[in-house]
């Protein structure tokens, strides 16, 4: 089995700013982006990062598309060290971040993508090729000769994902493609994610997510990373099922400020999170159980609280469960 | 290798083509750019002519504006715009790219060029014809010579300077906006650099437009090798040593610089 990206005791740190360094002189003047991380993609895989603002994935994405050195630990992209020959790594990848700018405002999108494609030596024909393929799929034909100054925000991200796709790299990666999108242009996105990846078996695509339900439609496998460390990596599918024994309960209470660390030394709870919606006056809770019968103790606890209950439900376990069990907190900013 | 050298003058053509195509859209910036250097040139043109100093000084004066924006572009269109390259966000996307550096260097650089010639032409132009100035080329070829050593000195420093803005932004742009007018001055753009003094003009002598435009003047008109500082064929070879030594040190500055910004974390700035 080849794998396309293989780290090997990856770490790396980041030195705080001075201003930052004065306010907490006693504590560590280090950031941990990532530590001891061990991962294994194999060729042809949808590997998904998925974790909290400050996880580290973006920090592990410029690692291997060599815009940052490991501080410690290997990195092999194509089974070639990102340190040693980025040259050669760079011939295999490309990278599309959420709510880039790349190109000049004032090159329309046809000619901004020509342009980045020649970085990669493509024949001018063949390069106008895989464009008009391109705009086919993502439904840009229209813009084609849009200045790309005057693109939309939607129309604009769909630009940057056509640029990492235009060179037809070995491997890409993709940190957060979909950020503020609308639902049609991320479905569209996806969905040439996953054609592009089938249509040969030697492309491999990592992908770092907030949204859970992204990760869980796309991803082969996943690894979920907080505060630089990989906590697990494993199929959506079995994650899941990892949570098959406990009890997964949703409750919504009105907005309740006070009180919410208690919940979580409630007995039979086994981790707990909670996400205040000021603007609807509501505060959302998710309770994993080791059984169903520990959840009077919760009901008991949140009337004790001087909090009303609106609703319950015992749910199927989610990705986002499996990230609440992990990490003891919820993926905020997920909608 | 043979792979390799393809790519890499592809993203050369294709960096050019920015340049290019961003004129011709838009024109005014054509006016702006001739107009007001023209207007410059011209304001030196009547205090000279008012001052009565000798003939040939006017066509020093234009000759000096024309070279100017060489200057001009070299600091805002290759350096500066390394800022612009880092904020949008296209830097990371050209050092990702297997290609050298340099081609995307060399790449603003040509693009650059045949616009500022245009603009630099149309500068030698209108000035040449509206105060009636009288050439009396030496020697053509030695002049073009200078010409093309004088650029490819500039672009060497372009070069150089770009590489400080891997790391910094901001500080960089004012260190840049510091430069443009003392270099004015110290390159002799408008007088003969001899006025200068000696001394200062040999330290201005780093800066290739100084000779280059001191061997111009003493090519191209009668009386200029009498205003000269030093003779021209040692003008000409301080002017290659002047390129080798821009060119290379600005290849090993953005390893450098590339590094560090790799090490430090600051190559690409943090969005997300
Ligand atoms: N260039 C840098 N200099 C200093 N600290 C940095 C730098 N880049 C990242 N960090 C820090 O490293 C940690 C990991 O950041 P990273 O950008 O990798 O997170 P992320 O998982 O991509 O988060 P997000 O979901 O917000 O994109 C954060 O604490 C961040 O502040
Ligand atoms: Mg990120």
């Amino acid at each position: 089995m080849n794998y396309a990206v293989e780290t090997f005791d990856l770490n790396r740190t980041f030195k705080l700013k001075k201003e930052k360094k004065e306010k907490n002189k006693n504590e560590n003047s280090k950031v941990i982006a990532l530590e001891n991380v061990n991962l294994k993609i194999h060729e042809g895989e949808l590997f998904g990062l998925l974790g909290p603002n400050g996880a580290g994935k973006t920090t592990l994405i410029k690692i291997l598309s060599t815009l940052l050195l490991p501080t410690s630990g290997t990195a092999l992209v194509d089974g070639i060290d990102v340190v040693k020959y980025p040259e050669e790594v760079r011939k295999r990848i490309n990278m599309v971040t959420g709510g880039e700018h790349c190109g000049y405002g004032i090159l329309n999108v046809r000619e901004t993508l020509w342009m980045f494609s020649q970085l990669y030596g493509i024949p001018n024909k063949k390069a106008n090729e895989k464009i008009g393929e391109l705009l086919k799929i993502l439904d840009m034909e229209k813009f084609a000769k849009t200045k790309i100054g005057k693109l939309s925000t939607g129309m604009r991200q769909k630009l940057n994902v056509m640029r990492g796709f235009v060179c037809d790299p070995k491997i890409i990666f993709l940190d957060e493609p979909t950020l503020g999108l609308d639902v049609q242009v991320s479905r569209d996105v996806r969905k040439y994610v996953k054609t592009w990846l089938a249509e040969d078996p030697e492309r491999t695509v990592l992908l770092t997510t907030h949204y859970m339900a992204e990760a869980d439609e796309l991803c082969d496998r996943l690894a979920v990373i907080d505060q630089g460390k990989v906590l697990v990596c494993d199929s959506p599918q079995n994650l899941k099922k990892s949570l098959t024994k406990d009890a997964i309960f949703h409750i919504e209470v009105n907005l309740t400020l006070n009180g919410m660390e208690k919940f979580g030394e409630i007995p039979g709870v086994k981790k707990f999170a909670y996400e205040h919606k000021s603007h609807i006056g509501r505060t959302f809770l998710k309770f994993i159980l080791e059984d169903e019968s520990a959840i009077s103790h919760v009901t008991e606890s949140i009337s004790d609280n001087g909090s009303k209950i609106v609703s319950l439900s015992k749910v199927e376990p989610s990705l986002e469960d499996v990230f609440v069990a992990l990490v003891g907190r919820g993926l905020q900013d997920e909608n | 290798m043979k792979t390799d050298l393809k790519t890499n003058i592809k993203a050369v053509i294709a960096r050019a083509y920015v340049r290019v195509v961003a004129a011709n859209r838009e024109p005014s910036w054509w006016l702006t750019e001739t107009l007001l250097p023209v207007l410059s040139t011209a304001a030196y043109v009547y205090v000279y002519k008012a001052l009565k100093a000798p003939e040939e000084y006017t066509g020093f004066v234009i000759l000096g504006g024309t070279m100017s924006a060489y200057w001009v572009m070299v600091l805002w269109s290759m350096a500066a715009q390394f800022y612009w390259e880092k904020e949008m966000g296209n830097l990371d996307l050209y050092m990702i790219a297997p290609i050298s550096r340099m081609s995307i260097l060399l790449g603003m650089a040509s693009g650059g060029v045949l616009l500022t010639t245009t603009r630099a032409f149309a500068i030698f132009l209108a000035g040449s014809l509206i105060f009636k100035v009288s050439f009396s080329i030496i020697s053509f070829p030695k002049l073009l010579a200078v010409f093309i050593l004088t650029l490819v000195g500039l672009y060497g420093l372009g070069m150089l300077f770009s590489s400080l803005f891997l790391l910094y932004g901001r500080e960089a742009w004012h260190g840049v906006t510091l430069l443009q007018e003392p270099v004015h001055l110290l390159s002799g753009f408008f007088f003969p650099v001899r006025s200068l003094g000696f001394g200062v003009a040999l330290g201005a002598s780093l800066i290739p437009l100084t000779l280059g435009l001191d061997a111009m003047r003493q090519l191209a008109f009668k009386t200029g090798a009498k205003s000269g500082f030093i003779n021209v064929n040692l003008e000409i070879i301080a002017l290659v040593i002047l390129c080798i030594l821009f060119l290379v040190l600005s290849k090993y500055a953005w390893d450098f610089m590339e590094r560090l910004g790799k090490k430090e974390g600051r190559l690409s700035l943090r969005w997300q």
